[in-house]
Order: structure tokens, then sequence, then C-alpha cells
């Protein structure tokens, strides 16, 4: 049975914040969810897939988190309490239907979590997702930690429903992966079906539903800004003549800098977990009386400049600050010193921060692909078969970015999911070098596919190469569309990249198998060679990532490769292909030789077929 | 294996919090050894987060996590607040050495894993020995040891997680002793390594 549901109601577990968020969805009686992978989000959903197959909880990894989010809303609005997890920048793909989603409303309760990533741990920006609450007009409640995680998680349910409108439940990442100790309640059996009412002029949003939906949306903020007051998440706490106003996990940083510094008699503490509609009243109230006000959040000053306006407002003209002056940054996630430095620094406190040895310069350690990825050989073979000649690689979001660094730099521009193939297309038209982008398969179905209808629409004239490992790699194997790797056995893939592909109107399309290195090479150099047919051109490139083959099939390694005497020290498989069982030793003599490590080797055979000097041998037991 | 500079413990047999920060190369296992920390720490009761970072860091470049208890709260620790430093390598351990202060513990694997840029010939790997004494001027008190031996003697290298985690369970410092720590290896290690595990647990609990 499944960790988090063989546990009993009043018992302790340690649980990471996503799998306390994910009890406390089952304690609220969920019965569907939806999400597209990624980090630090990716938890949520895992848990929701092995939890679907033992209860009656319908769960799906969409295609993006559009998708999701539609998908969600209509249980939602058949009355089923259901989830729509996904990382920061996923909730950017998910706007449209957001903000809509808010006028329409929903009947079971729906709760969307945005998992934030402040220090961008695993992103490409750290935007700071509650001013989609503001923009929406969504209630918002943000979990310091895991025990909090599982509580406003079934709160949200209870909020969402009782005003028919989605909740948002926003997290960072400190929360998400924090594992920390949570008394559970009981379990709810999920609703097994929904019904749906037909109520168009409530739920078709042409202009005129919309502008009474606005008006509507409105009077629900109103409501809850009376919730806000009053919610059990926002709590003061602490004495004195002092003040500091903090969410999430500052909320952390805070008591414990309190602790430390010894000033539990001069400041209070007002901590909202329930962050919009902002609790003003209660704000005011926390704030009559005070001398000087401190803001403790991460990122953007999102509270500060609304208790500022609220102070404003009732003619309070007490000292508010937060980010100013650098107090405290608008980047990166929080530490404890840096509380402690910024309280000391606003409340005129002597406190000397611990001195921290600045250490001497070290060798670098950044994260590569693993010895085998099939990524590398697909980079390889296309810098092969481009010779002396250069390229712009506009590439996209998964395991695949790493081909940034060197020695295969094959990454020259990147945005989001998807942007490898649309500006692709921009670059084509907008100069003059060749170009040839990557995108991973999961990603080209998330949002590769519009990109390249639009290039063939529009006669762009590019190369596209689908790095097809066969799993989302990145976040953790989940599957997609395309999978045909299954622990029951190969299966035919749901939807055929290749079809799909030619469906959008792509001619030109080349399989190779990367691993095969020089028939790639020889097909890859033809199509890029096709200069004289222009248009787009797509090569899909497939072999599944063999961590997860390994995983799925279970099938033992009995091949490595091995380094004979007759290298000759050339170095290309270190300059040219950067696969991390490879290593360059010294002996005694000071004699420079390459070896390659057992462990590491996963006899992808790559290095054999570009080196005669590499030859196989049985793998030892 | 070498033990140096023992100053006295920070606040003495009066804690009330402990920091304790994980550092490694992806696929050491060091997420395993916080979250059975952790595990051991709810086991007896003794208020504890685990904090971890997943997702792009697992390719073979840095893992750092932690474990904080008693009191504290924060799930991050700072540069110079760490109680203990676990570093399962060398130039890791070198790497971390902000966390710490005059009066942290550390524990070393002494077995080196080059990065990139060192097993490409670019750049040497340096000295160990010499990593070792920078560390242990500028810390309370530094035990190295080659968990990676260690571990191979008990039947796998992947174990080196368990020799280092036995390592800081013989000093003494945490609220709780090894009962715990091995209780929840039995319970919490997948079943045809517990008796490795459990193995590497007390060989590195031998090093004092």
């Amino acid at each position: 049975m499944h960790e988090l549901l063989g546990a009993n109601g009043g018992s302790k577990r340690l649980l990471l914040g996503n799998q306390a968020i994910v009890r406390g969805a089952l304690e609220a009686g969920i019965s569907f969810a939806t999400t597209y992978p990624g980090t630090p989000a990716s938890e949520i959903g895992d848990n929701f897939y092995r939890i679907s197959r033992e209860i009656d909880l319908y769960f799906e990894y969409s295609v993006n988190e559009k998708v999701a989010l539609e998908t969600a809303a209509a249980a939602a609005v058949s009355g089923l309490r259901s989830m729509c997890s996904m990382k920061h920048v996923g909730l950017n793909v998910a706007a449209d239907a957001l903000m809509t989603l808010a006028y329409v409303g929903v009947k079971g309760g729906l709760v969307i979590v945005s998992a934030d990533d402040p220090s961008l741990h695993s992103s490409q920006n750290e935007q700071d997702n509650r001013y989609y609450a503001k923009l929406s007009g969504l209630p918002m409640l943000e979990p310091a930690n895991s025990q909090e995680a599982l509580e406003m998680t079934r709160a949200a349910f209870t909020l969402s429903e009782s005003h028919q409108i989605p909740v948002l439940l926003r997290t960072t990442t400190r929360v998400n992966h924090s594992r920390g100790v949570v008394t559970l309640g009981t379990l709810q059996p999920p609703q097994r079906s929904g019904s749906f009412e037909k109520d168009p002029f409530n739920l078709v949003v042409v202009p005129m539903v919309g502008r009474r939906l606005h008006v509507e949306l409105l009077k629900k903020s109103h409501n809850l800004r009376a919730e806000a007051n009053h919610s059990p998440f926002n709590t003061a706490s602490g004495e004195g003549s002092w003040g500091i106003v903090t969410n999430g996990v500052s909320y952390n940083y805070v008591v414990d800098a309190i602790r430390e510094l010894k000033l539990g008699d001069r400041i209070q503490v007002l901590k909202l977990g329930m962050t919009y509609p902002f609790a003003a009243e209660l704000c005011l109230d926390f704030l009559k009386g005070l001398e000087r006000i401190l803001v403790v959040e991460e990122l953007e000053p999102f509270m500060e400049e609304m208790l500022k306006v609220a102070a404003q407002e009732s003619g309070l003209t007490l000292e508010i600050r937060g980010k100013e002056d650098d107090l405290l940054p608008r980047y990166f996630e929080f530490d404890p010193v840096q509380i402690k430095t910024a309280m000391a620094r606003f409340f005129e406190l002597d406190y000397q921060p611990p001195k921290v040895e600045p250490g001497p310069e070290l060798p670098q350690r950044p994260p590569n692909l693993c010895a085998g990825c099939p990524h590398r050989a697909t980079y390889y073979a296309v810098k092969q078969a481009l010779g002396e000649g250069t390229a712009i690689y506009p590439t996209d979001i998964g395991c695949y970015t790493l081909g940034l660094l060197p020695p295969l730099q094959t990454a020259d521009f990147l945005l989001c999911m998807g942007s490898s193939v649309s500006s692709a297309g921009g670059f084509s038209k907008a100069q003059d070098q060749p170009v040839v982008a990557f995108i991973g398969d999961s990603t080209f179905f998330h949002s590769g596919i519009t990109g390249l209808i639009n290039a063939v629409q529009n006669d762009h004239n590019f190369t596209l190469v689908i790095l097809d490992n066969g799993t989302t790699a990145m976040t953790g194997q989940q599957p997609h569309p395309g999978v045909e790797l299954t622990v029951e056995g190969p299966q035919p893939p749901k939807v055929d990249i290749e079809a799909v592909v030619r469906g959008c109107g792509v001619d030109q399309v080349l399989v190779v198998q990367p691993l095969q290195v020089r028939k790639t090479i020889g097909s890859i150099k033809e199509v890029l060679e096709g200069d004289e047919n222009p248009g787009v051109r797509v090569i899909i490139s497939k072999s599944p990532c063999p961590l997860f083959e390994r995983r799925v099939t279970g099938r033992k390694q009995k091949v490595v490769f091995k380094v004979t005497e007759e290298c000759d020290m050339c170095r290309r498989c270190l300059d040219e292909l950067g696969c991390p069982a490879f290593t360059y030793c010294e002996d005694e003599e000071d004699c420079a030789y390459i070896r390659i490590d057992e462990l590491l080797c996963s006899g992808c055979s790559v290095c054999a077929q570009m080196c005669h000097a590499v030859t196989p041998k049985k793998k030892s037991a | 294996m070498e033990v140096e500079g023992w100053a006295v413990w920070p606040r003495g047999s009066c804690m009330d919090s402990w920091r304790i920060f994980f550092t490694g190369v992806g696929g050491q296992g060091t997420l395993l050894a916080t979250r059975i920390l952790g595990e051991a720490a709810l086991l007896t009761d003794v208020q504890v987060v685990v904090s971890e970072i997943h997702g792009m860091a697992q390719r073979g470049g840095v893992v750092e996590s932690a474990v904080v208890m008693g009191k504290v709260l924060s799930p991050v620790v700072s540069d110079g607040e760490a109680d203990v430093l676990m570093a399962f390598e060398p130039l890791e351990a070198l790497r971390a050495l902000r966390k710490c202060s005059a009066h942290s513990l550390v524990i070393a694997n002494t077995s080196p894993i080059s990065p990139f840029a060192v097993s490409s010939g670019k750049v040497q790997y340096p000295d160990v020995s010499e990593m070792m004494r920078t560390v242990s001027g500028h810390v309370g008190k530094l035990i190295a040891l080659n968990a990676r031996s260690l571990a191979r003697g008990a039947g796998s290298e992947l174990a080196v997680n368990m020799v280092l985690l036995g390592t800081l369970m013989r000093q003494e410092r945490l609220p709780f002793g090894r009962e715990p720590v091995e209780t929840v290896i039995k319970t919490r290690t997948r079943k045809p390594f517990v008796e490795i595990n459990l193995e590497a647990f007390d060989l590195g609990f031998q090093v004092v």
C-alpha cells in the first residue's frame, strides 16, 4: 500500500512538503488530479500517479500545464474535488485558462499548486507567482512547512467550495523539498463520479457573460477578504513594540532569529498564511501601537506594498520597510544569517554575522549528461556532420540543455518550453547562419508542435532535432504520449512523433539511432546539405534514456569498454565527447593515459565507434 | 585517517539545536543519509526538518542537503552556522568549508570523485591531504576517513553514506544514539542491502 494511504489519522510521519500536499488532498477526499511534471512540483504528481492505481482517484500526466488546468477545471465544474499542480513557469502556460476560470468558478473544490523556485535551483527564472493571485483575483494560501502544507491543502478545498472559486496554493522549493514532522488527519474516500449541469449563461464566457462574471468575481473577492481577516492561517504572536510581517518559509527564519537574538519580548510577528485577498483589517489591527515594521518575504515586495497601501488609507505613518535600500533583496531565497543581519540593521541591534572563509578557487563540478546518454551521441553527430561549418543552436528545456557546457556546446538560445522551434524559425528569417534546433520528446508534445506548424506555414528554414529518449527524463521519468517502453513490455506509442511531424506538414523527416554513430553522421549530413531544398527538416534521434531503460526492462548490462595500448593520446574522446566515464590519468612516471571507469561506463559503444583504441570487454559482476 | 584539533563542542552539553550540513556528488546517497537521520529523529521524538534539493543537481553535480534538529526551524543552513559538516567527497568538503565555524565537527570521506574539468585533464585535482589540512585548520574537529574503502569492505561501494552515518553517531553529539539510526536502516533501506548497510554503518562507527 502507498505510504500516504497506509498511515492512520493522528500518527506522525516525516513528509516532504509535496507529500504533505498530496496527503492533505486525500484527507479532503480528492477525486481528480492533473499535472505536467516540473521541479519542484514533480513529486505531487508522482505520488498521485502511484496512489491512483490503488484507490478510485483519477490522475493524469497531462501534455502541458494549460491542458492540465482545463482538464481539472472540467472535473471541478462537475462537482469533483480536484487538484492541478505545476512549477511556477507552468502557470504561465496555464495562465490563459486561469484568468477566465477565475470568472467561471467551480462547484467541487479546485486547488491549483504553483511551486515557485526562488534561487532558480532548477528553473529558467524566479518569478513571484503571488502576483497571479492578484492578477486573477483568486485566493491564495502559502504554507511555511510540511504540516501547514497538509493543513492548508485540506482547508483550501473547503475554501474553494464555499466560495465556488479555485484556490492557489503557492509554495517555494524549500517547502516542496523539505521533510518535516507531520501529524496526519483522517482520509476521506474520493467521490466516484461527478455530474455536470448545463448552465451556458454562467459557463460559456462570451462577452455578455464575462461582464457579469467579472462583477461576481469582485463580490467573491470581497467576501474572501473577510475570510482572510479571520483565517486561522493568519496569526499574530509575541510581544513588544516592533513588528515583523512574514509568510511562507521566511517565517521559520524569523522565529529562529528572534530566539537567537533574544528578542522575544520586543518583537511581535504577524504570519500571513492566506496572503490574498490581503487581510487589511487584521494587518491594521496589528500595526496599531507598533513603532516600526519589517516585512520579511522572499522575492517581490508583495505583502509590503499592500501593507503600505492599507496603512496609508487609514492614516498610519509608522515606518514599514522591506525591500528598499537593499535591506532585503528581491532576488534568491533567504537564509537565516541574512534575516538576522537585516533585523539587526533595521531594529538597530548588535549582531555580528559569522566570519566566513572565502576559501580557495576550486575546480567546478557542473552537472553533466550521464555516461551512455544518447543526447551526447546526437550532439556529437550533429557537430561532426557540420564539419568546419557552424550553426545557431536554439535549445529547449530538459536534460539535453546540459549540451550548453563544453565540450558539446550545442546551445545558443533558450527562453522556455517550446522556444527552440519557434525561435529557430525566427533566426532563419532574421539572419544567414544555418539553424539547428534541439527539443526533447516530452517538451515537443508540451509546446513544440504549435511552433512546428507555424514554421511550415511561414516557410521557415531550419533543421529541428527531436531528442526522443522515450520519457520525461529530467523530472524523474514520467510518461508522455510517445512512450513505448513500459514495465509490461514494449508497446506502440499512443501518439507517434514521426506521424505528428508529418501531420504538421513536414516532408523532410529522418529517424536516426544516435548510438549508431557513423550512420547517424552520414544521414544528418545529407539532411543538412539539403540547403537547395529550403524549409523545415526534422531529424528524430531515437534512443531510450539508459537510466529509464534499465529501470523499466531490468536488463543487466553485459559489456563495458576499455582503452587499449593503441591509444595515441589524441584526446578526441575527452575533447569532443565529454563522457563522464573517461578519465585522464598520469602514472608514477608522469606518463599520461586515458582510462574508462567501469562503474560508470554504460556500454553504449559510442566511443568505440569513434576510436580504434577503445574495445569492449565483459562487465565483471 | 587523521584526527586533529578537537575543540570543545560549541555550546557544551546544553545544546538545544543541531544543524548538520551534507554535501556530496550526485549518486553518492547523501539524500538517503539525510532522510535516515530525519526518520531517526522522528522515532525519538526530536523535532526535525530535512532539506533537500532535487532536479538539476543529480546529473553528477554537487548535491547539498541539511538536517536541522531541536529548536531550530529554518531548513537552510547559513554560511558559518553548521554544527556538523558531512562531506561525502574531499573536494566538496573544502568547497563547503564556508558552512563551518571554529566549532564545527567535520566528517569527510577522503576518496575523491573527479569533476569533469579534472577527468578531462584540463585542471589538476587538489591534493587531498592538503585540502584536509586546510579544513582542519578552520574547524573544531575533523575526522577524515576513506569511507569508500570501508564501504567496499562491507560489501558495496555504494554504502559510503552508511559508513559516514556510523562515524557521525560514534561522536555522540546528537540527541539520540546509534540504535534509532540502525532501526531506520533496517526498516527504510532496500531489503537486499540491509545487511551491507548495517555492516557499513558499524565499520563507520568504529572510526574515532
